[in-house]
């Protein structure tokens, strides 16, 4: 691929840059629609039960608002994603706490408050499951076996058995989750909203309110952070604000304030996962024993999805010849959990590099040598059986890693220890296995009477640089400058499905459709008989045929290619506090190309703090099946003072797959940090966590167990 | 009531007890100042109110009568941006955007304050602004590259 504008690579301004600068920008809330009402969720205050009875006090005049309850959608009560469990409206069935039950819009925020004061609800009781060890109920189980693991274990000179728990994390996206619907002519309606995956929403719509393709429009306003968290759960707040829309006949906004984000949206699955790793004496690795259980909460979402790429990186970037994944996830009674940046991957890759520094500390040996005895390298073969054929960096991240750091130096403060951790990671690039190729993305690039060309795409800006980085790759592939491309708007009745914007799937995918779009459009252009303007190329994705991939064994291809990470965390332990603060980050991650090398590096080092955070600070404390610290004064994200100086070396190890080379590297620094830094607070106070959040209460109760 | 909203004069009819986030989002069409967590915690809600930073979330409008109240879009002067917006934007400060007018207006005085700040003093002026998509360190280095 040749760029002769100098446009890919080079850190050009983000294209909405000076919109967000000057406030201009207009996120959901910031949009004036005349006539508008506010809209407002009510929700269940068990996690389990019946609805025996809804009354509505007679003192409150009823038709000064609007009420929408399940007997109100015209469509299936279903909020369209994987499964059909989820209701719009729990129609009788309470299964979570926060559980939407109804729905209400009012002209003005006090009558909207007057209205659900005047709401009673009673329940009928029941004991909910809150322990996945009581589940009953299982969203999806996958094995992954390569050669015999029994067989291996009992021949192992040297089995360590370990157990790791992970955490639950809110996104915190700092924009809380909004909708604003509004009813057009002929049974149309539009909602414009904040989030990820535009055609998620249209389908959703279409289903519970029984519209046509044309009928439901989803339009994505400046969308102020997503991480997953506005992937599926924008469908639900969607459907709702839709479905007052429509019974008012008007406008209405529904938005979150930050306590009802944190109470009713999803987080990150929480899960157990085990681990016995079979070696020889010389250390060579001969076995990987892996259960990994996961918490689906109460309705299914993208769990399945999420267990998927759970196992398949569960493994850790290493080569061992006898492995068998053993993955399920379940349903308890806590609101649903869902899409978190990594998807699944942070959990699994958290015990597998973990295991590499216990089975080090059991031969004796230094961890790094053992990662370097075990990773994965160009001709390897991955647990799924899938051979690494280009783009492997583990020694490179590793290498430059290591080169990054300082000398370590051991604290002299009394009462402080100082240690650091190191971590190995890789994650898949794209959907898993055959995801691509039923989705079938597509993209389309136009050229203008005026010489200008329009990017339509259904991928969004959240703030990752969308926007900047399609335009380089268009208009490096057109050979025009920069100010000649403009991405159009993120309108379902105006731009193909590209697939969601999710998986780092963004820049090489999508960027890559983009790329052939361009490219053809570009040879089009010169023909000698000129065409006529406008004209446009669209483009649908097709699999390689080199991708093999088998949904029902789970062998072959998982991923196109992987992304590589290695992580360097230093840490001060107060041993007093049991407080935990990373005062040193380092990764090496091989993004194959770096499109805008400032974006990709702001990318990493976001998703390296929200590690940090997941790792340290961000705990959720349940309580009645539901989050007890559902407040942003009690569930604590790192601030300035809180991060440390976070440096990236991007390593560009190309692939031949991606535009100019690019891989996925949206999720890849949430697998890395966490992992390193529990490594870290062992090297600084001699004991393992094996979970992680370590909060200050679990770093001084093990330190006293010692 | 009346208060000074980026160097113009304003009136406002209504309740004082309204927040000011409110009123100026609602009201004065100033929507750059963003809600983030309605309780003082995010710092998305930031404005200068004479000067100091405030979270307009947790200000009643009454209280600002007679005050100057600077919000982000009151930053750039006459549509030239400032020197701390351009080097946001040239340094990769800004990602998803939610939280960079809070952000300025907090890195604004503390440059007025501090002209030559280190990067340990920087960290202590944002530390009441939330980010989560940059990892703080390219804002940092935004804020620095303004020293003067």
């Amino acid at each position: 691929m040749i760029d002769t504008t100098g446009a890919v690579g080079r850190p050009v301004l983000r294209r909405e840059g000076g919109d967000k600068v000057t406030g201009r920008s207009r996120y959901t809330d910031d949009l004036v629609v005349p006539g508008a009402w506010h809209g407002k969720t009510i929700r269940s205050t068990v996690a389990r039960g019946r609805v025996r009875s809804i009354t509505y006090d007679p003192a409150f005049a009823w038709s000064r608002v609007v009420v929408v309850t399940a007997q109100d959608i015209p469509g299936d009560n279903v909020v369209q994603l994987i499964r059909d469990d989820q209701p719009a409206l729990a129609a009788g069935e309470i299964r979570h706490r926060e559980e939407p039950i109804l729905l209400l819009a009012a002209p003005d925020r006090d009558t909207l408050t007057a209205a659900e004061r005047a709401i009673h609800i009673e329940y009928d009781v029941a004991e909910p499951i809150l322990d996945v060890d009581q589940a009953t109920e299982t969203y999806s189980t996958i094995e992954i076996s390569k050669g015999d693991v029994d067989a291996a274990l009992s021949g192992a000179d040297v089995v360590v058995e370990r157990t790791f728990k992970v955490g639950l994390q809110e996104q915190l996206y700092i924009e809380p989750q909004g909708a604003i619907a509004i009813p057009e002519a002929g049974g149309r309606i539009k909602v414009i909203g904040s989030l990820q995956c535009p055609y998620y929403v249209h389908r959703a719509l279409k289903r519970a309110l029984a519209l046509t393709d044309e009928q439901a429009v989803v339009v994505q306003a400046e969308t102020g952070g997503g991480f997953g968290g506005k992937e599926e759960y924008p469908s639900i707040v969607a459907i709702h604000a839709a479905l007052l829309a429509r019974k008012a006949g008007r406008p209405v906004r529904l938005i979150y304030d930050r306590h009802e984000d944190l109470a009713a949206t999803t987080k990150r699955h929480p899960g157990v996962i085990r681990h016995r790793t079979g070696v020889t004496r010389d250390g060579t690795l001969v076995a990987q024993d892996i259960e990994i259980v996961l918490d689906g909460g109460a309705y299914c979402t993208l769990t399945p999805v999420v267990l998927s790429r759970a196992a398949i990186h569960a493994a850790g970037p290493y080569g061992c010849p006898n492995v068998r994944i053993r993955a399920r996830a379940v349903a308890t009674n806590t609101p649903p959990n869902g899409a978190f940046r990594g998807f699944g991957a942070p959990q699994s890759l958290f015990a597998a590099e973990l295991m590499v520094e216990h089975v080090a500390e059991r031969l004796g040996v230094s961890s790094l040598d053992l990662r370097r005895k075990w990773m994965l390298r160009l001709g390897d073969t991955t647990a799924t059986g899938q051979t690494l054929t280009e783009s492997v960096s583990s020694e490179l991240v590793l290498d430059a890693a290591l080169k990054a750091v300082p000398p370590f130096q051991r604290s002299n403060v009394p009462g402080v220890r100082r240690g650091r951790g190191v971590s190995l990671v890789f994650h898949g690039s794209g959907f898993t296995g055959s995801g691509e190729k039923k989705l079938g993305g597509k993209v389309a690039v136009e050229a203008l009477q005026d010489g200008t060309f329009t990017i339509l795409t259904a991928s969004t800006e959240i703030g990752q640089g969308t926007k900047t980085i399609f335009t380089q790759i268009a208009a490096a592939a057109l050979g025009v400058p920069l100010d000649q491309v403009t991405v159009g708007p993120q309108d379902t009745s105006l731009v193909p499905d590209s697939g969601p914007t999710v998986a780092s799937r963004t820049a090489m995918i999508v960027g890559g459709l983009i790329h052939e779009a361009a490219v053809e459009l570009r040879d089009r252009l010169a023909k000698p008989r000129k065409p006529k303007l406008p004209l446009r190329v669209d483009k649908t994705y097709v699999q390689p045929d080199t991708i093999h991939w088998d949904d029902q064994t789970y062998r072959g291809d998982a991923y196109p290619v992987y992304a590589w990470a290695a992580t360097i965390a230093d840490v001060e332990v107060d041993m007093l506090t049991g407080e935990v603060r990373v005062t040193d980050l380092v990764s090496a991650v091989d993004c194959g190309k770096a499109i805008h090398p400032v974006m990709a590096e702001g990318q990493i080092e976001g998703g390296m703090l929200q590690a940090v955070g997941w790792a340290t600070i961000e705990e959720i404390k349940m309580k009645d099946g539901g989050y007890q610290n559902d407040r942003l004064a009690t569930y604590l994200i790192p601030t300035a003072l809180d991060a440390p100086r976070i440096r990236t070396i991007l390593v560009e190890n190309p692939y031949s797959g991606g535009p100019f080379g690019a891989k996925g590297i949206g999720e890849l620094p949430m697998d890395g940090p966490a992992p390193a830094i529990i490594a870290a607070i062992h090297d600084a106070t001699g004991v393992w966590l094996d979970e992680v959040p370590a909060t200050p209460e679990k770093v001084l109760a093990a330190c006293a167990s010692r | 009531m009346r208060f000074t909203l980026n160097g113009r004069a304003v009136s406002f009819e209504g309740s004082g007890a309204r927040r000011l986030l409110d009123v100026l989002r609602e009201d004065l069409g100033a929507t750059g100042t963003k809600e983030g967590c309605g309780e003082g915690e995010c710092g998305a809600c930031s404005v200068l109110i004479d000067g100091e930073v405030v979270d307009s979330c947790l200000v009643a409008v009454g209280q600002v009568e007679g005050c100057h109240v600077t919000t982000v879009e009151g930053l750039a002067d006459g549509g030239r941006l400032t020197a701390l917006q351009q080097s946001f934007i040239e340094r990769g400060a800004a990602q998803c955007g939610i939280c960079t007018p809070g952000m300025l207006l907090a890195a604004h005085v503390l440059l007025q304050q501090n002209p030559r700040p280190s990067e340990g003093e920087v960290r202590v002026g944002l530390a009441g602004n939330l980010c989560r998509c940059t990892g703080y360190t390219k804002i940092i280095d935004a804020v620095l590259a303004c020293r003067t």
